[in-house]
């Protein structure tokens, strides 16, 4: 088969099965690795270390790194774009139905639910970066209490002052944080 | 076109400072999205993040398509989702190609260490806003609360979750008319 016909086939049906956010392309992932050898498991690793460390979504830089090791440039393109277009259609479906029962009591009621439960996911995944961002995991840093990464707290003490004060676009707030954390030597 | 020239270097500005999966890009689509371009209201956000949440593929995709087809149909759906996903293209591939060793440069970690704690608190405070508008009552909040701790203590995922809320949402308040949501959504649109 045709390599670039086989990256499109391939990242489609992950983007098509992998429910839940970027991490759910992970198995997908490993599974491709077994059955083409296009990279090592090792390269996973590194591949989720850098995704983790660049912006935009995960599953997107994945795929961009995984495609660029199968076939240089044109993979990095084929793969991303192939993963995303199960989700594009599947959601237009979805706005479609939604448009036309939208004023619908039961998709209200249905919507009611959803917002709470999307609420809660968002907070929890925030703690969860919270829980990586504050607490160490070595002893390099600098604490004064156990496991507390005092400069982190400090600086989110900063952003969070500075976002009820000045009100900038939260992008001005991350470049900031960013030469902070290289400044202070994070 | 100018429009959907808009949406696409919106989108791409956002997807190129989203740390962090697709819940980091909530702080920048509440200020971008519904704050200054006021393309979609802050219930419409929760509404995209849920179904994105239990739907296939990435939950950034999935609301940047939703949003874009709301303003401009397929074009826009399409344009807003190349958006968010153009800076990942460029710098993973500049960084594969020409960066073997990204991860061991010592300012890349130290840069991250600084923007994780800055991420935290800018959904914190998105959580904080659009917490308001989704937590209507106390039924809202008690789902709000159980949703939290099933998912920070457990492993059950969050496309279940999503879904048990929107079954609890009917049973809570029926499948016929209601006072709250119903009206709430009307006086909007």
């Amino acid at each position: 088969m045709n390599v670039y016909l086989e990256i499109f086939i391939r990242f489609f049906s992950c983007g098509l099965f992998a429910v839940g956010g970027g991490l759910a392309t992970l198995p997908f992932l490993y599974e491709i690795s077994r059955e083409t050898g296009w990279y090592t498991y090792q390269d996973i690793s590194n591949m989720i270390a850098i995704s983790e460390s660049t912006p935009g979504p995960m599953g997107v830089n994945m795929a961009t790194y995984v495609g660029f090791h199968i076939e240089g440039i044109a993979g990095a393109l084929i793969a991303p774009l192939s993963l995303v277009l199960p989700s594009v259609i599947i959601i237009l479906i979805i706005s479609r139905v939604l448009d036309r029962f939208k004023s619908a009591p039961v998709v209200q009621n249905v919507l009611y639910g959803l917002r709470a439960a999307s609420a809660a996911l968002i907070a929890a995944a925030g703690l969860g970066v919270a829980k990586i961002a504050f607490l160490t995991m070595d002893d390099e840093a600098v604490t004064a209490l156990p496991g507390l990464n005092v400069k982190a707290v400090i600086l989110a003490v900063a952003v969070y002052v500075g976002l009820k004060k000045f009100k900038k676009h939260p992008i001005v707030y991350i470049i900031c944080s960013a030469a902070a954390g290289v400044v202070l030597r994070f | 076109m100018k429009e959907l020239l808009e949406m696409f270097i919106i989108f791409a500005r956002i997807g190129g400072f989203t740390f962090g999966g697709g819940y980091a890009m909530l702080p920048m689509l509440e200020k971008e999205v519904v704050n200054n371009k006021h393309w979609a209201t802050e219930e419409e956000l929760m509404d995209y993040y849920a179904i994105g949440q239990c739907t296939p593929g990435i939950i950034a995709i999935n609301t940047a398509t939703f949003i874009g087809y709301k303003v401009k149909g397929i074009p826009g759906a399409i344009m807003a989702t190349l958006g968010v996903i153009a800076p990942s293209l460029v710098i993973i591939t500049v960084i594969t190609a020409f960066i073997s060793n990204f991860m061991d440069l010592w300012f890349v970690s130290s840069a991250f260490a600084g923007i994780r704690a800055c991420v935290c608190v800018l959904i914190f405070d998105a959580v904080l806003k659009l917490g308001k508008k989704a937590l209507v009552d106390n039924a809202a909040k008690i789902i709000f609360l159980i949703v939290l701790g099933i998912s920070l203590f457990t492993n059950v995922s969050s496309a279940l979750l999503v879904a048990a809320a929107g079954v609890v949402g009917v049973m809570i308040k029926g499948s016929t008319g209601n006072k709250n949501t119903g009206k709430r959504e009307r006086k909007q649109a």
